[in-house]
């Protein structure tokens, strides 16, 4: 306890995104596969979300996550949603929306460093019958929307805005998205609907990593500076260094001030994984090219703080 | 039979070798589509656009426009769904000569709902001008390029990627609106598409085995679609007709053998598999075959319906159709 009262939100947000990029890596090397570069990017970005900005409940979702439950329709009443595990849906609570759900990973890896998730979670990701899917789904934890297809959520949150504020909830609302999601037109016909219905309650975290599929994202299409065009469409934007959690905090400190809030999250994808660096530039899925590299992230896993950690 | 890999990824670049007019279009999916090669090899002729499928589908039909012939490449589910009306009125309402590419069919990813195309067919047949293709092996996945050649509209092909069985000799091309007659029989008439043929294969011995005669037709073309063939095929047939498809059961093969049967009268029976007016969630492709009843025994238990009685076949009797490799290069994941 005495410990506990010491330790700032700083340093335990940090303690947090470390914590995602661990059981990132350690699922990456016993999967022999995994999404690791997102987690490297937005585990500050998650993490700070998660305790410092969000004001969200305790998860109302079972410590394990219950088996698939069939897809949503008139016959099925046993659908969940995997939002349950970010806290109950109220009036004035936050709410929270993840576009890129190729992070999913990351996302339940930070589920279980909140203690939200039971660590078994983790190992039921991409098993079959299970709702801790690859590409996050509704029904995935952490996950309220069908946002695998990009640039959907933005506009879907942007809905559920303008709903809770018709019905007076004073809860905000805030979407991860990433910056390959703004080569597409729909993202930016979001933008322009945000400023135009002045929805200040949604606030956007970009984890602007610089990394799509195809490699650097300047290479596959040129989007130049966002934070032009953002501000250029109406919207409230701050360009942060997204590894330090007292900058990413700051913007949302702030009172609203009737524009939607663009936090572009300035990140490094190989950030606190170095060993990375040598994949550049193609880092969407890392696939370990034979054993003797699986071995050189194993040694890189057991210098971490903590080592691995048990279930 | 062993598999084949990244078919398409070495076929195309050969393909285009001396056709300076194709050009490949990709949408941040390049080497999950194959066109890696492609662009490795002649990067003057690859055009990347990031994640812009409408702005992509557009800018097809204006390069079409022009003499040249855009080959788009996606998963099919990103075409279709994120990008209908650009394919519409800007290729298909001007039948231009583009080429549609879609990989990804049906259950055969693990991303889950937003990465199946599980409609992709019932949509692209209601397209008018849309020739629609599904290729089901190797041999397919490379002579697609020859038998697609002379169409003068826009071409939807519903491609296979990664490790491929090859099923059909490849001294026997894909013909467009041809089926391939994999066996004939009196019993009872199959129609199969895409992987669900392969998985059809696996229950051949066994369904002659236990005495049942089958007339399986293989088919690739869903438009236009060979009615004279499935009508010729279905009158034959004692006991009725089985449609066998990786696509919901509206709107695809069962719906075009349906439509054809229909009109020319032919009173059969029909049982059409696929995924029943659902979506699907992610898993591996054996899990999701098996949960949406799209696997070979699935098969037969419908087989059975029809007859009326029971074959006795089991997960044991099925044949291998393929070896399966012990650990793939392909990466399923890579989405």
């Amino acid at each position: 306890m005495k410990e506990a009262t010491l330790t700032s939100w700083q340093d335990k947000t940090r303690q947090i995104a470390q914590g995602i990029r661990r059981r990132v890596l350690d699922f990456t090397i016993r999967n022999n596969g995994g999404y690791l570069s997102q987690a490297c990017s937005s585990a500050e970005l998650l993490a700070t979300l998660y305790t410092r900005i969000m004001h969200i409940g305790e998860s109302q979702a079972p410590r394990i996550p219950p088996p698939f439950p069939g897809v949503p329709s008139k016959t099925n009443p046993h659908y969940f949603s995997g939002a349950a595990y970010n806290g109950p849906h109220a009036p004035e609570y936050d709410r929270f929306f993840i576009s890129p759900v190729h992070c999913a990973l990351a996302l339940y890896a930070l589920l279980v460093e909140l203690g939200r998730m039971d660590a078994q979670g983790l190992d039921m990701f991409n098993k079959d019958g299970g709702t801790v899917e690859m590409i996050g789904a509704e029904h995935s934890p952490g996950h309220e929307l069908m946002a695998g297809s990009l640039g959907q959520a933005l506009s879907q949150a942007a809905g559920i805005a303008l709903a809770r504020r018709l019905k007076g909830h004073s809860g905000r609302n805030w979407v991860f998205m990433s910056d390959g999601e703004f080569w597409i037109g729909q993202t930016w016909e979001a933008v322009e609907t945000l400023v135009f219905y002045k929805l200040d309650s949604v606030g956007v975290y970009i984890d602007a990593n610089g990394q799509s599929a195809d490699g650097k994202i300047e290479t596959v299409m040129e989007i130049g500076s966002l934070k032009d065009r953002l501000t250029a469409f109406g919207a409230r934007v701050f360009e942060v260094d997204g590894h330090d959690v007292e900058s990413l905090a700051a913007p949302a400190e702030l009172p609203p001030d009737g524009r939607p809030l663009f936090v572009i999250a300035r990140t490094n994808p190989c950030q606190g994984i170095p060993l990375l660096e040598e994949r550049r530039p193609r880092l969407h899925y890392v696939r370990f090219k034979d054993e003797a590299e699986k071995q050189r992230y194993r040694e890189f896993l057991m210098t971490l703080e903590g080592g691995t950690h048990g279930a | 039979m062993a598999l084949e890999s990244r078919v398409h990824a070495r076929k195309l670049v050969e393909w285009a070798k001396d056709r300076p007019e194709v050009v490949v279009f990709s949408a941040d999916l390049t080497s999950s589509t194959e066109v890696d090669l492609f662009r490795d090899t002649y990067p003057e002729r690859f055009y990347s656009f990031g994640m812009t499928e409408q702005n992509m589908m557009s800018f097809a039909g204006g390069m079409a426009r022009e003499g040249y012939t855009p080959f788009v490449h996606t998963f099919a589910v990103f075409l279709y769904r994120r990008a209908l009306d650009q394919i519409s009125m800007s290729i298909a309402y001007p039948n231009l000569p583009v080429r549609i590419f879609g990989f990804l069919p049906g259950i055969t990813t693990p991303g889950g709902a937003t990465h199946q195309a599980i409609d992709d067919l019932a949509i692209m047949r209601a397209i008018p001008n849309m020739t629609v293709v599904e290729t089901g092996d190797a041999t397919e996945v490379e002579s697609v390029f020859d038998a697609i050649q002379p169409i003068r509209g826009p071409v939807y092909i519903r491609q296979l990627r990664g490790d491929i069985p090859r099923l059909f000799d490849p001294a026997e091309p894909l013909q467009i609106g041809k089926s391939r007659i994999l066996s004939q029989g009196e019993d009872i008439a199959l129609f199969s598409s895409g992987i669900c043929t392969e998985e059809a294969l696996k229950v051949t011995t066994a369904l002659r085995d236990a005495g049942v005669s089958v007339y399986h037709a293989h088919v690739n073309t869903l438009k236009p679609f060979n009615s004279q063939e499935a009508i010729e095929i279905a009158s034959q047939v004692k006991y009725g007709v089985i449609t066998f498809e990786n696509h919901i059961i509206i709107g695809g093969l069962g719906a075009a053998v349906a439509e054809s049967l229909a009109e020319a009268g032919v009173g059969k029976r029909l049982v059409r598999i696929g995924l029943q007016d659902t979506y699907a969630h992610g898993g591996n492709k054996a899990y999701l075959m098996k949960y949406y009843g799209l696997d070979a025994l699935s098969l037969v238990r419908r087989i059975e319906q029809l007859l009326g009685r029971n074959l006795e076949i089991e997960e044991s009797d099925l044949q291998i159709t393929v070896q399966q490799p012990v650990r793939s290069a392909s990466k399923a994941e890579d989405l």
